[in-house]
């Protein structure tokens, strides 16, 4: 007994390091779990490769310099002159590819806005409200997936004469940008409006909407201010994927000849036509093409990453 | 069961309905189907009011509308193009079967489409089987060898194609393949000297079909990877080594078959778009399918031809959604219908 005692009288000292841990926040912990995925980091240095390219780009050359054309060199191929050589007109690509990846990330952002906007818009009020809302809310949204991706066609082709030029950021915009924005954002809400729903599904029975509610807080209030902070994280990820997808559906429009017209340059549009000249001329196609592979690559790793990061048990299909 | 299905059917039907009042109006965007007659010869302002009243495009949306869906051989229209209706109408309506004539060739709207659907379904059911058959392949084996350099390959590479847009990776096959190594031809379906024949279609097939699979392979593959991956991990697949089956059973009987199941409802919901026609690939390939129909009558405002376009697609977009919801109860008996 008394060896026991005797163990129990010494204290055990432990060090401080041992007696305090170092509180993380969730932010922190999301910072370093998206700091581990390898990929995502890649992502994030190509992005901000691009980023640099088409903005640092723009300083150096002027809109004009992308717009202007001399057909006694068009179709030339690479040079020192002109390193992604010129198009049918005798523009030169690189600049064009400049400001045409301007013109494509920013349909890419602000596609997204009005997908989130309106996707977050209808997921909160029929997964918070349910009932008659939500029936007539889910309805559309199904009606809507059911409408097939060729209608987007009709509508770009029809709506992108009918708007006119903008000026923003000292440039002027061909409306058809408006419009590209403004399809893309309202046929992709679908998707994100049912993750925020069932998000609301089931964060409206928890215990802390209940004290809220017992607390007095309008609808709106238990809406904006404490159910819906708890969904940003599928958001965020859905919206980085969103960006990669709307990149990818702008070039489909424009490759077809019916999305952003020119001169205004896209990287989609500058492929339209490109295939005449699959054989003689590959430049007109090979580079817009990779810078597009390149960026929607680089969001989707970001994306992935994001995911990893901030939705750590989320399904991870793709 | 059936009792889930009448609904469902029954469900579909005002679905439908919204769904074509809604391409019906947008469908009155896509321009004026007068403003390219005649191409470079146009005709006098007359003929045109003439026109526009004997194809009724100076009524109200509306009745368009209900021309178009039930017909108006029951009522009047202006069929000489007087001004004044004094004749019954001639066209039977969507409903009856009849979808208007093109107003480019000026033959049957259904029948400038059906022409078209046998040459889709060879490239898109292709593409479809292949798609299937080989991300099978891939997803199981990285998920079995999970974190092996395979795995990490597959998982590199199907991200590169899952970034990639069609046009380029068809641009490209066609760049390497027919034009530099003179492998495969590049355009058409079949050489017109030789004709239609089975090999020349195959032979055809080979980049288009390539460039539709590359992009669908390195999602569902990630799919099949993850649901496996899952399924591996659940205690019947414990019970069943527990049991001493061999490995080879207990992965390709026991877990691939629940693995599957979740396929069904990709395929089921890829389906409408296949059929729909890879537009992109088929203008690209010069493959005379439905897509490059669409594109095509899109640029004359051929209405009756895209309408009838865009809702044979609506319509196989919800039997598909209906089907597979079927097929699944049948697959997997835990699913049940209230």
């Amino acid at each position: 007994m008394a060896t026991t005692a005797d163990a129990s009288a010494r204290p055990v000292r432990l060090s401080r390091n041992e007696t305090h841990t170092r509180s993380q926040s969730l932010s922190r912990l999301a910072l370093r779990r998206f700091l581990r995925h390898r990929m995502a980091l890649v992502g994030t240095f190509i992005l901000l490769g691009i980023l640099i390219y088409i903005v640092g780009g723009s300083i150096r050359f002027s809109e004009a310099d992308a717009n202007f054309n001399d057909t006694s060199i068009s179709l030339n191929p690479p040079s020192p002159a002109h390193p992604f050589g010129t198009d049918r007109v005798g523009r030169d690509i690189l600049i064009r590819t400049i400001y045409g990846g301007q013109i494509s990330l920013l349909i890419g952002l602000f596609s997204v806005v009005v997908e989130v906007g309106l996707g977050t818009l209808v997921g909160a009020l029929s997964g918070y409200y349910g009932g008659w809302i939500d029936s007539i809310l889910m309805r559309i949204a199904e009606a809507m997936l059911s409408i097939p991706s060729l209608l987007l066609l009709v509508m770009a082709k029809f709506f992108s004469d009918k708007v006119p030029d903008i000026e923003l950021l000292g440039r002027t915009l061909s409306g058809s940008v408006v419009v590209i924005i403004l399809i893309l954002g309202l046929t992709s809400w679908m998707y994100l409006a049912r993750i925020v729903r069932s998000s609301f599904l089931s964060l409206r029975e928890s215990e802390f909407v209940t004290a809220a509610r017992a607390l007095g807080a309008t609808n709106a209030r238990i809406i904006l201010a404490h159910i819906l902070p708890n969904t940003f994280a599928p958001i965020i990820v859905a919206a980085t994927l969103g960006i990669a997808s709307a990149i990818l559906s702008e070039s489909y429009i424009s490759f077809l000849g019916l999305g952003v017209r020119p001169p205004t340059a896209s990287w989609g549009n500058m492929l339209d036509g490109a295939y005449q000249f699959l054989e003689s001329a590959p430049w007109l196609w090979i580079f817009p093409g990779l810078l597009v592979i390149l960026t929607v690559l680089s969001i989707n790793f970001v994306g992935d990453g994001l995911r990893d990061a901030l939705d750590p048990r989320a399904d991870k299909k793709i | 069961m059936y009792k889930y299905i009448i609904r469902r059917v029954l469900q579909a039907i005002p679905l439908l309905l919204i769904i074509s009042v809604v391409l019906f109006l947008l469908m009155q965007a896509s321009g004026d189907p007068l403003a390219t007659l005649g191409g470079r010869r146009p005709p006098r302002a007359a003929d045109r009011e003439r026109l526009r009243r004997q194809w009724g495009l100076d009524q109200p949306v509306l009745v368009q509308y209900v021309y178009w869906l039930i017909g108006n051989d029951w009522t009047l229209v202006d069929r000489d193009g007087d001004g004044a209706p004094d004749e019954p109408g001639a066209r039977k309506g969507v409903l009856r079967g009849d979808f208007g004539n093109s107003l480019v060739t000026r033959q049957p709207a259904l029948e400038v489409i059906t022409e078209r659907i046998p040459n889709t379904l060879i490239l898109t059911v292709t593409a479809e089987i292949v798609i299937i058959a080989l991300s099978l392949m891939v997803g199981v084996y990285s998920a079995i060898k999970q974190y092996s350099l395979f795995d990490h390959i597959i998982t590199g590479l199907s991200f590169i194609f899952y970034s990639m847009p069609i046009f380029w990776i068809a641009l490209m096959l066609m760049y390497i393949f027919a034009v530099h190594l003179d492998l495969f031809p590049t355009v058409g379906m079949y050489d017109p000297v030789v004709g239609r024949t089975f090999g020349q279609v195959a032979w055809h097939l080979v980049l288009p079909v390539t460039s539709i699979a590359l992009i669908s392979i390195a999602g569902y593959s990630r799919f099949i990877r993850s649901t496996m991956l899952e399924v591996i991990t659940s205690d019947y697949i414990r019970t069943a080594r527990a049991k001493g089956l061999r490995e080879r059973s207990v992965l390709y009987v026991h877990a691939f078959k629940n693995a599957a199941l979740p396929l069904v409802t990709l395929i089921g919901l890829d389906m409408p778009t296949l059929l729909a026609g890879a537009v992109v690939t088929e203008r690209i390939f010069a493959w005379p399918g439905m897509g490059r129909l669409f594109v095509d009558h899109l640029s004359r405002a051929d209405f009756p031809v895209l309408m009838g376009l865009l809702m044979m697609i609506s319509v196989s977009v919800v039997v598909f959604q209906l089907l597979t919801d079927i097929v699944y109860t049948w697959l997997d008996p835990r699913i049940r219908f209230n």
